[in-house]
């Protein structure tokens, strides 16, 4: 029997009078791994940020990890810790070393020893493959290994579901596959991912279903095989020429 | 940093030009002071004979040394390193400052005498008022810049009034208002609590402010990534959005610190010794204000110098984030 650790239940939410996502219903598994593509301003971005409440939605019902998210609801926290996000643009702490932008989350807010939680930096470190960078600063990284710095500060608090908005496309093209390559690590060991992104290469290869989004709604959702290869709408045929034209 | 291009340029201060021009203004000026009658003249005597009596001559020869030596001192400072120049040009302004003191003759034993009252009760007081009132006043900015940014209406109101009152106001008042109003209300005041409470409050005023753009000048990525990990309002202020906005607050907030040291002498009004109320009791009485108000400002002078040395180890280890 599968474990829903993201349900998403006819959820729509309004900036003022615009409304930005309209009646969305999805489902994640535990384990799964779900692209979601759609072209600018379609609500991809503000979907997956509902499901870690750093976005309100008005209506409609989610429920991460069994609990519902709501204005009044006091474990927040409790939600954010089991779902890791990785920003476009890293959001890594520029005050703290590598390694303590690793620690921190596991020392402040599960209450790990200082000892501990270096062990565990390290060893995520290790596993998007910079160990070696652990003392510098943020700045002091490429934009590729920023990334992989921000996607192992994630790990570290070993969340049920890892969210990805966007995670390459603030990167030059050759630091692209570094970060697709520690992602697709993940997917093969298992974790559970929700990815926004344009990189249809790595749709295809690790996800087992692809979304795609237009205006706020979920227009059409499949296998890759079968969503790249016979899309069944208008709008999402016109947003794969237009994608895979180059 | 400015951040200087790569691309050596000639330095300033050895292009003919400028050194021509500085040599015109410097000449230029010392030929419309008369210096004949000081001590440069009599320095001067063996080349043009009995200084007063020198006329034109004599100026004319003043100032062309003075020009020379000078244009001489600026051009070879100018191949010194920049430690080194900094150092010079300190020390040489310094001279140039003492100089000046001397021309008031002052009566250095009197100082002497009075020197020990004036750190012990004086310094000690003004240094004293000015620490807790910076505490207090660092404390309210906080707390009043999260007010002043948050959506709570009570909370904003409260904040703005405050700082928009405490702006508002001359600080002389708001110590008059303090010591002479509370009493009004029943709360009887000490000249030193008032004091502090007032500067507390107006400095609080300002800092609230400089605090608030410090919060605001951080990027909303990092409250996104703090809130994503798990982290409450707490420990992300704490943690992550105050320590990176210190590098913007300090600056400002060392500023306000030495502005801070001397407005302490406004609470002279109402009657606490500190430093400057004692520079002009003490000269009364012998008439040497000169002697006591110079020690005073020495005394001014010397904590803003270690205060700015702090501001700058401060700022020093906040740079470390920054470099590439
Ligand atoms: N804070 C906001 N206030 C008002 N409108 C907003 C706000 N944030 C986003 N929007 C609008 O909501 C829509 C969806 O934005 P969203 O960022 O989710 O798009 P997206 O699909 O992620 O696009 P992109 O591919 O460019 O990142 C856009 O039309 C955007 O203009
Ligand atoms: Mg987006």
């Amino acid at each position: 029997m599968s474990e829903k650790i993201i349900d998403v239940r006819n959820v729509s939410k309004w900036y003022g009078a615009f409304r930005v996502l309209t009646d969305v219903n999805l489902t994640v598994e535990k384990g799964e791994r779900i692209v979601i593509c759609g072209p600018s301003g379609s609500g991809k971005s503000t979907l997956i940020r509902c499901f870690n409440r750093l976005e309100a939605h008005q209506e409609g019902d989610i429920v991460v990890n069994g609990i519902p998210l709501h204005d009044k609801m006091r474990n927040v926290g409790e939600v954010r810790k089991n779902v890791g996000m990785v920003f476009q643009h890293f959001n890594l702490f520029p005050h703290m070393t590598v390694l303590m932008n690793c620690m921190v989350g596991p020392m402040w807010i599960k209450g790990v020893s200082q000892a501990e939680a270096r062990k565990t930096a390290l060893q995520f470190l290790e596993r998007v493959r910079i160990p070696e960078q652990a003392d510098k600063y943020p700045v002091q990284l490429s934009g590729g290994q920023q990334q992989r710095v921000a996607i192992a500060r994630s790990l570290c608090m070993q969340p049920a579901v890892m969210l990805f908005d966007e995670p390459t496309s603030a990167l030059d093209p050759e630091m692209v596959s570094e970060v697709l390559d520690t992602m697709t690590g993940l997917a093969r060991d298992g974790m559970t991912m929700v990815c926004v992104t344009h990189e249809m290469a790595f749709a295809r290869a690790v996800a087992d279903r692809v979304i795609f989004m237009n205006a706020g709604q979920i227009v059409e959702q499949g296998k890759p095989e079968e969503f790249f290869k016979n899309p069944q709408h208008e709008r999402t045929k016109l947003f794969l020429s237009q994608i895979l034209k180059h | 940093m400015l951040y200087p291009d790569t691309v050596e340029s000639e330095v300033l201060v050895h292009k003919p030009w400028f050194v021509a021009v500085m040599f015109a203004a410097i000449f230029a000026l010392f030929l419309t002071f008369d210096l004949s009658g000081t001590s440069m003249g009599e320095l001067m005597r063996p080349v043009i004979g009995e200084p007063l009596e020198s006329g034109i001559y004599g100026r004319f020869a003043i100032a062309f040394v003075i020009a020379v030596l000078f244009c001489l001192n600026v051009v070879l400072i100018g191949f010194a390193s920049l430690r080194v120049q900094i150092t010079i040009v300190w020390l040489e302004l310094l001279l140039l400052f003492l100089a000046f003191f001397k021309t008031f003759n002052l009566s250095l034993p009197f100082m002497a005498e009075k020197l020990p009252f004036l750190v012990t009760q004086g310094l000690f007081t003004t240094i004293y008022v000015s620490a807790i009132s910076i505490v207090i006043a660092s404390a309210i900015a906080i707390l009043g810049a999260v007010a002043k940014l948050s959506t709570n209406g009570f909370a904003y109101a409260i904040a703005s009034f405050y700082t928009s009152f405490f702006r508002g106001l001359p600080l002389l008042m708001q110590v008059y208002l303090i010591y002479l109003g509370l009493p009004q209300l029943g709360f009887i005041i000490d000249a030193v609590p008032a004091g502090i409470l007032a500067l507390s409050l107006c400095y609080g005023a300002y800092m609230t402010e400089i605090f608030r753009s410090g919060i605001q000048s951080i990027d909303r990525g990092q409250w996104e990534a703090s809130r994503s990990i798990g982290f409450g309002f707490g420990i992300t202020m704490r943690k992550i959005i105050l320590p990176q906005a210190l590098p913007v607050i300090i600056p400002p907030t060392g500023n306000q610190f030495i502005s801070m040291l001397k407005d302490s002498s406004l609470v002279s009004v109402i009657g606490v010794w500190e430093l400057m109320f004692l520079a002009r009791t003490l000269g009364q009485k012998s008439f040497q204000h000169m002697e006591m108000l110079i020690s005073a400002a020495m005394l001014y002078w010397g904590v803003s110098i270690c205060l700015e040395l702090i501001q700058s180890r401060i700022e020093r280890h906040y740079a470390r984030s920054k470099v590439r």
